[in-house]
C-alpha cells in the first residue's frame, strides 16, 4: 500500500498557515483592500439564525435528572463512558426542571405520578422537549391495568423508545433522533404536530420586539420554525 | 407448622372459649388455616398470641368471585420462636364488607388494612385512620377486585385483531 503524505495545509482548501498568519494579521489591523475582503469572504458561513440556534440547542439539550422505573438504570447508563451521551452534549442531567430542556420519561406512570411528571414538564423552560422511555410510558407495556397511564395522554411527547426497558444504544438512537429533528426538521416537533400552535409561553415585554424574542424562544423554541 | 392434628386442638381450644367462633379449619399443602367469623377475629388472634404467634407476618385481601361470601381478609401469624406459621382467614359478603380492625392490637396491620381497603373495598371497622393508601383519594371503585375492569389502554397489535375483532374499540 502506498501511503501518501501531504503536508498540513497544502490541501485543497488552501495554506492552512497562511490563513492562520492572515486572520492574525486582520486582528491587528494589517489587512487592508482586497486582502481583506478576500479574507473575510472565506471565513465566513452563511446561515439562518433559527437554523444556528437549532445546532445550538441540539448540541446542548440537559435532560432533568428523575428516573421513574427498571428504564432509568438504562438511562444512567448513557451517561458512563459505553455510549457516552457527553459526545452530544446532553450529559448534564440538571437536577432542577428550570434549567432541563429534555424530559426523558424513564419508566412507567401511574395515575397518581402522572400530575407530578406533568408539573415537572410544566416548569421547564421553553424550548423543551420530551422523549418516552420504554413500552410503559408509550403503551404502557405489561403494566396496561388500572394504575398506569402513557405519557401520550398527559403531555406532549417528541419521541418515543421502544424496548422493555430499552438498551442504553437504543436511548442513545432515540436522542440522536431527536437531535436530528431540532436541527433539521424542527417542524416535526410536537406542536406542529398536534396542532398546539399558539400555545407557546411568552414573555410579554419580549413579544413587543420580534428580535429580542426570538432570542429567548418566543419562536416555539426552533419547533414553529418562523411561523407566526 | 401445626400439623393437621395441632390444628384441629387449636381449633377446639377456640371453641371452648367461643362455640360458634371457628367455622371450618383447612390443612393444605402442609399450611394450617383456620376459618372464623368477622367478631371472633381479634379475640382469635389474641388467644393465637398466648400460643406463641406473637408476629403478624401480613394481612391479605381476597377475592373468592363467583364464590360466596365474595370477600375474604387473611392474617398470616409467625412464631418466630418455632418457625411455625398459621393462617386465620375470614370471609364477607359483598354488600355487608365489614370486619372489626386488629390495629390496635397489631400495630402492623394499620397499612395493611388500609390497602385491603384500596384494592378491595373491605371496610374495617375501628381502624384509625381508614383511607386509600395507594390509588388517588378521588379514585372510583377498588381495583382488586375481580369484577373490576381490567382497564388500561387497548394497545394495537395485529394478533389481537383476528382474536379479539373490535378490541380497540
Amino acid at each position: 500500500m502506498e501511503v501518501k503524505r501531504t503536508k498540513l495545509g497544502n490541501g485543497p482548501d488552501g495554506d492552512f498557515r497562511a490563513r492562520g498568519l492572515a486572520a492574525r494579521a486582520m486582528l491587528r489591523g494589517e489587512l487592508e483592500g482586497p486582502e481583506l475582503d478576500e479574507h473575510v469572504e472565506e471565513s465566513l458561513l452563511l446561515t439562518t439564525l433559527d437554523r444556528a440556534s437549532n445546532w445550538m440547542r441540539s448540541n446542548s439539550m440537559f435532560p432533568a435528572t428523575f428516573g421513574l422505573a427498571c428504564c432509568a438504570i438504562e438511562m444512567m447508563a448513557i451517561v458512563g463512558a459505553r455510549v457516552d451521551v457527553a459526545r452530544f452534549g446532553a450529559e448534564a442531567f440538571r437536577a432542577s426542571p428550570r434549567q432541563a430542556d429534555l424530559m426523558i420519561i424513564s419508566g412507567r406512570v401511574s395515575i397518581k405520578m402522572a400530575p407530578v411528571i406533568r408539573r415537572i414538564y410544566d416548569q421547564m423552560l421553553e424550548p423543551k422537549w420530551t422523549i418516552a422511555m420504554g413500552a410503559c410510558s408509550s403503551s404502557m407495556g405489561v403494566f396496561n391495568n388500572y394504575a398506569i397511564v402513557p405519557a401520550d395522554k398527559f403531555m406532549p411527547v417528541d419521541i418515543h423508545v421502544p424496548g422493555c426497558p430499552p438498551r442504553p444504544e437504543a436511548l442513545m438512537h432515540g436522542i440522536l433522533k431527536l437531535r436530528k429533528q431540532i436541527q433539521d426538521d424542527p417542524e416535526m416537533g410536537w406542536r406542529s404536530r398536534y396542532g398546539g400552535g399558539g400555545t407557546e409561553e411568552v414573555v410579554e415585554s419580549a413579544a413587543k420586539d420580534p428580535v429580542a424574542g426570538h432570542s429567548i424562544g418566543v419562536s416555539g423554541g426552533g419547533r414553529m420554525g418562523t411561523s407566526a | 407448622m401445626p400439623d393437621a392434628t395441632g390444628l384441629e386442638l387449636i381449633a377446639q381450644e377456640l371453641r371452648e372459649r367461643d362455640a360458634d367462633g371457628v367455622l371450618d379449619t383447612t390443612f393444605f399443602r402442609d399450611k394450617a388455616a383456620l376459618l372464623v367469623t368477622p367478631a371472633s377475629v381479634a379475640a382469635t388472634l389474641e388467644h393465637l398470641r398466648g400460643k406463641g404467634y406473637r408476629f403478624m407476618a401480613s394481612v391479605h385481601g381476597v377475592d373468592y368471585f363467583p364464590e360466596e361470601p365474595r370477600l375474604g381478609v387473611h392474617y398470616e401469624l409467625l412464631d418466630m420462636a418455632t418457625i411455625d406459621r398459621l393462617t386465620v382467614k375470614v370471609r364477607v359478603p359483598l354488600d355487608e364488607p365489614h370486619v372489626p380492625s386488629v390495629t390496635n392490637e397489631w400495630p402492623t396491620a394499620d397499612h395493611q388494612e388500609r390497602e385491603i381497603y384500596d384494592m378491595f373495598g373491605v371496610i374495617f371497622d375501628g381502624h384509625p385512620d381508614l383511607r386509600r393508601i395507594l390509588m388517588p383519594e378521588d379514585y372510583e371503585g377498588h381495583p382488586q377486585r375481580r369484577d373490576f375492569p381490567v382497564g388500561g389502554e387497548p394497545v394495537f397489535f395485529t394478533h389481537n385483531e383476528p382474536r379479539l375483532p373490535r378490541y380497540t374499540q
